[in-house]
Parts: C-alpha cells; sequence; structure tokens
C-alpha cells in the first residue's frame, strides 16, 4: 500500500499563483523520504496538502489509502488528528503546557488517536515515547525552559504518540547543530521504525540526505511556474 | 474538558493581562449590583422614612403637601384642626394609638414640633426602630424642649440651654420680633440620630405651643406689658385647642381602608387622611429619576469593561498565532479554535461577575453600618436580587458573544497560515 498518492494536484493560495502542480507523486508505507528544494518553492505548501490544513485545491490526493480531497473539513482534521504526526521547523510546543501535557496533546485532542495507544496509559506512552528520545527526565518541566534541541525532542514525541501512519516533519533540525542534528534524525527513525511510519522530512540540508531511503527533489516534481 | 483546562493555563499564562481584564470586569460589576443594591436601599429606606404609622390625618388639602409637612418638615398647613376632632379619632375604637403634631413655629431655621408623650413611645422609622435619646429625657413640663440631634450638632446647644422659640417657618428666620422671647424653653434631652427628618426638629409638648401663643390675639403678639409671665403657666392651665395633623394606627392593617374613608368624609371637619408609604412611593417616583440616570452610567461602564477584555483578547492574538498553528496540526478543527477563545472570554466574564459580587459583599458588610449610620441609608446585604442576576446573566452572555470576535479572527489566521511559520 502507498502512504502518499498524488495525481494532478495543482494548488494555489487564494487567488494568487499556482505554487504546486503534481501530475504524479507517490510515497510507499514504511519509506523515509527526503524532500528538498528551495526557499519558497512549495514544500511546506505541500505538507499542507498532504496533513489536510489547505484545501481548495483540484487533483487526487491520497493519504494512507483515504481520499482526503473529497472529506469535509472536519473529516481532515479528524483525519490528522488521529493519523498524522507533524513536526514544525521551530516553536512547536504550546508555551503554556508542561512537557508531558504537549506530549499528550494529540491524544487528549482525538478519542481516535487515544484508542491507538492501545490500552497503554497515556501518561506511559507519553513516558515511552520521552525515554526513547532522551527526554525522559524533562517531563514535568514547563517547555520554556528547554533548549531549542530538548523541545524538538519533545515535538518529535508528541508526533510519535498513538503510533501514526505518517510522520510529517518540516525542517525539524534545521535550528539545531550538525551533532544534535544526526542524534535527533538516528532518534526518529528509530522510533518511526518501531511505530511503523512512514515518514516524509523536508529540508535544505543535503548532508542528511543520504540516511533516507529515497530523496526528492522538490522542483523535480512540481511543474508549477513552468 | 481539555478545551477548559487549555483556555485555563493559556489565560494563567497570560496572568498580568487576565487579572487585570477580571479586575475591570469585576469592577464594572460590583458598580453594576452595587448602584442596584444602593437603588433598592434607598428607595426602602425612603420609604421608612416613617413606619408602622397607617395613615396620616390633616386638614384637607394636597396629600403630598400633608407628607411633606408632616414628615419631612417642609412646607406648611394651610389649615389646622381643632383638637376635639383629634381626639374623636383618637378614641375612636379601630384606632390603636396616635401621635399629634402641632406645627408652624421655628428656632433659627429649624422646625418646632408641638407633640406629646405618644410621639416618644410610638413613633417608628425603618421599620421599628424608635425614638431613643442620646443624652437627657422627653420633655415633661410646658417649657421644656427635646432636640433633634442634627439640631443639637448643628447649634451646638446642652441639656440644660435655653432656647427660644420664634413665631411662623420663614426661611431665614433668625431673631426677629416675632420671637417668643418672654417665654424661652428648658433643653432637657437631645435625640439618637435616626439619619430621617426627625433629626431636624425642636420637640416640646403641645402644651407649649399654646403657651406660647395665649397672650396672643387675631395672630398678633401682645403689647409690651401686657404679656402673661411664664411663670404663671402650667400644663394645668394651658388649653391645647388645635394641633396642624396626627399619625394613626389602626388595631388592625384591615381597618386602614375603611378609617381613611371614613375620616375623608367626616362631616364636623374637612379632613383628609393619606396612606404615607403610598404617598412616599408617589413622591419616590418623582424624584427617583435621578436612579435611572445612574444605572445608565454604570452600563455604560460594564461596557467598557467588556470593551476592555475585548481588546485584551483581540491584541492577544497576533503572539498566540503560532499556538493556533500547532494547535490545527495537531487535528483541532477551526470549531475547537473558535470554541478555546470564546471559552477564555466567558471564563473572564465568569470570573468578573465572581469578583464584582464578591467586591460589593466585602464592601457592603464593611461599610453599611456607617452608610447607614451617616446617610441613614439602609442597604441591604442579600444575594442578588433578580434585576442583579439579570445583569450578571447579561455580562456573562455579552462576554461569550464578544469573545467571537477573536475568535473569528483567529480562525481566519488559521485558514490564511495554513501550517507555515509565521512569527
Ligand atoms: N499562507 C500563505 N498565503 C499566501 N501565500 C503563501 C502562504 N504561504 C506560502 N505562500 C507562498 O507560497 C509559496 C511557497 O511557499 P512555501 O512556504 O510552501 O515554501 P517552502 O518551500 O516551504 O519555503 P521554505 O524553504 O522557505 O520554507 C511562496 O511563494 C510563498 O510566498
Ligand atoms: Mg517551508
Amino acid at each position: 500500500m502507498s502512504a502518499i498518492q498524488l495525481t494532478d494536484l495543482r494548488f494555489a493560495y487564494g487567488k494568487g499563483p499556482e505554487v504546486l502542480r503534481i501530475p504524479t507523486l507517490q510515497v510507499n508505507a514504511g519509506e523515509k523520504v527526503f524532500l528538498f528544494g528551495p526557499s519558497g518553492s512549495g514544500k511546506t505548501t505541500l505538507l499542507g496538502v498532504l496533513a489536510g490544513v489547505l484545501a481548495g485545491y483540484t487533483g487526487g490526493v491520497e493519504v494512507l489509502g483515504r481520499d482526503v480531497a473529497k472529506m469535509t473539513g472536519t473529516q481532515r482534521d479528524a483525519f490528522r488528528g488521529s493519523h498524522l504526526g507533524y513536526i514544525f521547523q521551530l516553536f512547536n510546543l504550546i508555551p503554556y503546557l508542561s512537557v508531558i501535557e504537549n506530549i499528550t496533546l494529540p491524544c487528549r485532542l482525538s478519542a481516535e488517536r487515544r484508542a491507538r495507544l492501545n490500552g497503554v496509559g497515556l501518561e506511559q506512552a507519553a513516558g515511552d515515547a520521552a525515554k526513547r528520545l532522551g527526554i525522559g527526565d524533562l517531563l514535568h518541566k514547563p517547555v520554556t525552559n528547554l533548549s531549542v534541541g530538548q523541545q524538538q525532542r519533545v515535538a518529535a514525541a508528541r508526533s510519535l504518540i498513538g503510533t501514526p501512519e505518517l510522520i510529517i516533519a518540516d525542517e525539524p533540525t534545521s535550528s539545531l547543530d550538525y551533532d544534535h542534528r544526526e542524534k535527533f534524525l538516528e532518534l526518529l527513525f528509530e522510533s518511526c521504525k518501531a511505530a511503523g511510519s512512514t515518514l516524509l522530512f523536508v529540508s535544505h540540508d543535503r548532508s542528511l540526505m543520504h540516511l533516507f531511503d529515497r530523496q526528492l527533489s522538490l522542483p523535480g516534481i512540481n511543474k508549477a511556474g513552468t | 474538558m481539555l478545551l477548559f483546562s487549555l483556555a485555563y493555563h493559556s489565560l494563567k499564562n497570560r496572568l498580568l493581562t487576565t487579572l487585570l481584564t477580571v479586575f475591570s470586569i469585576g469592577l464594572s460589576i460590583a458598580l453594576l449590583i452595587g448602584v442596584e443594591n444602593v437603588r433598592v436601599g434607598a428607595r426602602e429606606s425612603f420609604a421608612n422614612t416613617i413606619s408602622q404609622t397607617d395613615l396620616i390625618v390633616g386638614a384637607r388639602g394636597g396629600s403630598l403637601q400633608l407628607l411633606l409637612y408632616s414628615v419631612f418638615r417642609i412646607g406648611q398647613a394651610t389649615n389646622n384642626i381643632t383638637y376635639q376632632t383629634y381626639e374623636h379619632w383618637k378614641n375612636h375604637p379601630a384606632v390603636d394609638w396616635t401621635i399629634p403634631y402641632s406645627l408652624g413655629d421655628s428656632h433659627r431655621g429649624f422646625r418646632v414640633v408641638g407633640t406629646n408623650e405618644e410621639f416618644y413611645k410610638h413613633y417608628r422609622f425603618r421599620r421599628d426602630r424608635s425614638i431613643t435619646f442620646e443624652s437627657g429625657r422627653a420633655p415633661a413640663d410646658v417649657f421644656e424642649v427635646a432636640l433633634g440631634s442634627d439640631v443639637a450638632k448643628t447649634l451646638n446647644y446642652r441639656t440644660g440651654d435655653k432656647v427660644t422659640i420664634t413665631h411662623g417657618v420663614a426661611a431665614a428666620a433668625g431673631r426677629g420680633i416675632l420671637d417668643h422671647k418672654d417665654k424661652p424653653f428648658t433643653v432637657t434631652g437631645v435625640l439618637a440620630k435616626t439619619a430621617t427628618p426627625v433629626d431636624r426638629s425642636l420637640y416640646i409638648p403641645l402644651e407649649g405651643i399654646s403657651a406660647v401663643h395665649i397672650d396672643w390675639t387675631d395672630g398678633a403678639p401682645p403689647m409690651p406689658g401686657e404679656e402673661v409671665p411664664a411663670e404663671k403657666i402650667t400644663k394645668q392651665t394651658v388649653k391645647v385647642d388645635q394641633i396642624t395633623s396626627f399619625l394613626l394606627r389602626s388595631k388592625s392593617r384591615i381597618d386602614t381602608l375603611r378609617l381613611q374613608r371614613e375620616i375623608s368624609t367626616y362631616t364636623e371637619e374637612p379632613l383628609q387622611a393619606i396612606i404615607p408609604g403610598l404617598t412616599l412611593q408617589e413622591l419616590w417616583r418623582t424624584i427617583g429619576y435621578a436612579e435611572d440616570a445612574l444605572t445608565v452610567v454604570t452600563f455604560f461602564v460594564t461596557i467598557v469593561g467588556l470593551l476592555g477584555m475585548l481588546v485584551s483578547l483581540y491584541t492577544s492574538l497576533n503572539e498566540r498565532r503560532r499556538e493556533m498553528a500547532i494547535l490545527r496540526a495537531i487535528g483541532a478543527g477551526p470549531a475547537k479554535i473558535i470554541s478555546l477563545l470564546v471559552l477564555e472570554s466567558f471564563l473572564l466574564s465568569i470570573a468578573g461577575c465572581v469578583l464584582g459580587v464578591g467586591l460589593v459583599y466585602a464592601l457592603s458588610v464593611t461599610f453599611q453600618p456607617i452608610v447607614e449610620e451617616h446617610f441613614g441609608l439602609y442597604v441591604p446585604i442579600q444575594a442578588p436580587t433578580i434585576t442583579g442576576w439579570i445583569y450578571l446573566g447579561a455580562v456573562a452572555v455579552a462576554g461569550l458573544l464578544i469573545g467571537f470576535i477573536p475568535a473569528w479572527k483567529a480562525y481566519r489566521n488559521t485558514l490564511s497560515d495554513g501550517l507555515s511559520v509565521r512569527l
């Protein structure tokens, strides 16, 4: 089964110029994909479409075998909440919640996501994810006290809780130094493998790309503006 | 429940703004409820300027006029009633007690009231308070006088002082030629403060009023040298032949209306009887429009308080765009985002309501005795009245509705931002 299947996707922000025109794109389940391209090429936009946050496009968008294009807004929100993990480049965390509250948030927001814990307690699952990412001792700290690297790992733990099938990461390592980048990726890979999740990873940093199963150049598949 | 906890933590995170907002709403609520309580209190206190008196009886004329001169010592009676008439009603089987008033003289701008022991025994104000003495005792002899507390305080009189009565009640009455100089009164006591018009009068026996006029003929003072000396006058030698009005308590409230009709149709003399409570209410309606103005002002204050909340929520939105994008990314739909902000605004206004009511109680409990003593205003300490609850409900609902404005803006933001990083 393919995790992502795009056909003739066209997207523009409002009445603006076309940002995406992708005739076809397929990502297999369990693959670790590295997506790169220059700034402004539409990487974040593509992720928004896949995650069901952006609407108003034409073409087919299938994620985890579900036709996202045909879903209503509410269905997309629910789908994203239970099947997807999302990591931002920076400022991933709700500043007024503690580490554990941030990690458990997706499960508290979506009953379906919670059901995916398979009977493991919420705190327990959060603790496990945090431990795997090396932040097991930070659980009850306020997130504003964490270093950037620690914050990104909390974000990773949050995206991984409840073993979502697809993890989308938008330049999660760009604010980390080289050593921490490798370490972060290692931990992320481990967790994805343990959960059997597909990983779609966006980055400018080509020095990381050899670590992935597959490398995708967005300008290579995106025909917008040509 | 999650939304609740999110809203709570988010508000706690912006503690200072939250406190200021709650405080400003709280103050406006306190003002709204406080003014409402004072309004109720003022109306009650006014209606209870005189209590337990079922009827006020005087010569026929304006009912308001009768109330004004008998209770508030304002204006004058056009006619007196005879003492026989008074005695007739006083001994009427349906009548419990009466307090006769003889008005028309004054002392340095304060009214002099001729009355008898019944006044000290039966007069009631603010439901069940009776006349008590701060010092001394009630006047017993013809030339004795008790002072209302304001009179004593303003003129600095004490027990034992001599007081001269002026004929008539001219506003600027000073020591004129119509002073009853030859017959001074001795102060026997000072009444305790009542915070009612009682404080602004002097009280002498009915016989005292007759005594100072004993040697007058046709409303003119005696020629010099023809005065009847005060020593020759005793309670037994003076005859009271008229009074101005009297207060009446019937044996049962059911009798009041029948008595009133009976008095108005009394054939011996043209009389009228008014129910003080009703006439006081009538009077309050004519002067009470000031309270409406006050209510309008407090409404605007409340609106300003709510607008302050709108401003603080709205300006916080920009720094919270990130938070909204994160919530979207982990599966929160627009409905959740909107509910979160509406909930925050609702919580703020509820907290404001609670604080406001608390403030009102704290202030009432602290200041009620002081206010009552100094202004005669009894502000009730009670659960919010129906009007109070309506105000509270209106503010909570307004807070809820106002929350939709920033919530809608936040929703628009998340739509246009998508997942892009905006800082
Ligand atoms: N919310 C938005 N509204 C309108 N236009 C947008 C919005 N977000 C992005 N764009 C435009 O869409 C295009 C693609 O932007 P996008 O953020 O997808 O690029 P990107 O590849 O992620 O760039 P970067 O590497 O800098 O993050 C850009 O031209 C950008 O100006
Ligand atoms: Mg981007």
